[in-house]
């Protein structure tokens, strides 16, 4: 580890993504520090999600350099699934387990994984249920719970590993408007506690309440980041301006 | 026409002496065949072309040729060879139920194959992804995540594979067999009476059909729990 890599735990350089001739990311930078939190926007099809889904490398990137954790994420890279490990991810689809109850979609990882005792494995879970306030729901089925209870166990899996940093692809977009609030209250809370996260959201009272750093993006370019405050208030491209506009003025 | 009862009441005690060797065909060639069709199915999923292709032609072989055709190959053509008589698979291959089996086993391992690579690609790609994001390994994967799905969703297309594997016995008989459809044939040559003998037939499999797809029906409502809202 160089000087300047101390204390970031992601950092991507240069980084290109084609899916055939579309090029998906054009040469973005990215650095996210221990404990900070990246809000990152944009248009639809500019490239937020697949920015995200790189880190995990639930995409491979096409060119540049991508470190998670210390680990440089190349086809060469020994242990994937160790790397994943470290990085927890909520997606716009909850993607639960629907054939595992709300407490075995937590208890599924460790025990396969750390081989967990049973007991040991259920009380971490449960205390991670108590977390997202959905513990009286443990035994239930997924398909038995509304989207915003679902979105909350998909964020308690996402900790079962202890990651050090969490990735929200769009966490909210599917849900209900009555739901948004109670997904969000709990992400808020997981700030609070000094995760480190990088979250694609359309939710900008959440960027300008949460973040430390709001990232917009446009055509698989990084157009502008900056602290909420200044972002909001003082955008330097006028790209960032015209989409500002369009989302906030209904 | 007059219908012979007598000769009903007579003949079905007498067919059923070969529903035992009809579901030794059926539960044997069915083990066989599923065993056959995950080992298909891994390799034509690995993404490796070299285990990927011969699948396929196997597959293509199997499914697109007539089964009596390959029962008659196996039997018939098989032991012409020298190479296969002196095989250690003579033992088997020299026995027609040895040869029914291999018939029926190589069959339906093609088609279920199929079933269950069906199964698999139905298999929401967000709950693998999850999976992925958590950790687990491409085997914990598929083994915990992608095969619990993959079956229940392909139950009911396998109990329909089943059904025509029992029916499929029947050609059996074709290699001097006496199972159900044997024994059938026996009685008919020996008292010219096709209808009452095979229609008595016909209820004897229809019952098994009945059972095999209560069966199923009931293993499909167990796996579908987690599918009904209320728990």
């Amino acid at each position: 580890m160089t000087d300047n890599e101390v204390g970031n735990i992601i950092q991507l350089e240069n980084v290109d993504k084609y899916f055939g001739q579309f090029q998906a990311l054009k040469g973005v930078n990215l650095t996210v520090a221990k404990g900070e939190r990246v809000v990152v926007c944009g248009p639809s099809g500019s490239g937020k999600s697949t920015l995200i889904r790189c880190i995990n490398r639930l995409e491979a990137h096409s060119a540049g350099k991508i470190i998670v954790n210390g680990h440089e994420l190349t086809d060469a890279v020994k242990d994937i699934d160790a790397v994943r490990r470290e990085v927890g991810m909520v997606f716009q689809s909850f993607n639960l387990f629907p054939h595992l109850t709300v407490v075995e979609n937590l208890m599924l990882a460790p025990r396969l994984v750390r081989k967990a005792s049973k007991d040991e494995n259920r009380e971490k879970a449960m205390q991670l249920l108590e977390r997202v306030k959905i513990q009286d729901q443990a035994d239930k089925w997924p398909s038995a719970l509304s989207g915003g209870q679902q979105q909350r166990v998909a964020i308690a899996r996402a900790l079962c590993m202890n990651p050090e940093v969490i990735l929200f692809d769009e966490p909210t977009s599917a849900l209900d408007p009555e739901m948004i609030s109670e997904v969000l209250d709990v992400m808020i809370d997981l700030a609070r506690e000094g995760m480190t996260m990088i979250c694609v959201t359309h939710e900008m009272g959440f960027a300008r309440s949460v973040a430390d750093n709001v990232v917009f993006m446009d055509q698989g370019e990084i157009v502008e980041t900056g602290p909420p405050a200044t972002f909001f208030d003082n955008p330097k491209s006028a790209r960032t301006r015209l989409f500002l506009e369009q989302i906030l003025t209904h | 026409m007059s219908f012979d009862f007598a000769l009903i009441l007579d003949s079905i005690p007498k067919m059923l002496m070969g529903i035992g060797l009809t579901l030794q065909l059926l539960f044997l060639s069915l083990a066989i065949g599923t065993a056959l069709a995950i080992i298909l199915l891994l390799m034509r999923i690995s993404g490796r072309w070299y285990l990927a292709a011969p699948t396929m032609v196997y597959i293509y072989i199997f499914r697109g040729t007539p089964i009596l055709v390959q029962i008659f190959i196996i039997y018939y053509g098989l032991p012409q060879l020298e190479f296969v008589r002196d095989s250690i698979f003579w033992p088997i291959l020299r026995e027609p139920f040895g040869c029914a089996i291999v018939a029926l086993s190589l069959n339906t391992g093609a088609y279920v194959s199929e079933i269950f690579r069906g199964g698999v690609l139905g298999v929401d790609r967000g709950l693998t992804e999850a999976g992925a994001a958590l950790g687990l390994s491409a085997r914990h994967r598929f083994i915990y995540i992608t095969a619990p799905i993959a079956i229940r969703l392909c139950l009911p297309a396998y109990s329909n594979d089943v059904v025509s594997l029992m029916k499929s016995t029947a050609l059996a008989s074709t290699i001097t067999l006496l199972d159900m459809m044997g024994i059938a044939r026996t009685i008919v040559a020996e008292t010219y009476a096709p209808y009452e003998v095979f229609l008595s037939l016909m209820v004897i499999y229809l019952i098994i059909t009945w059972i095999i797809q209560r069966t199923f029906g009931w293993i499909e409502k167990r796996m579908s729990r987690h599918i009904r809202s209320e728990v």
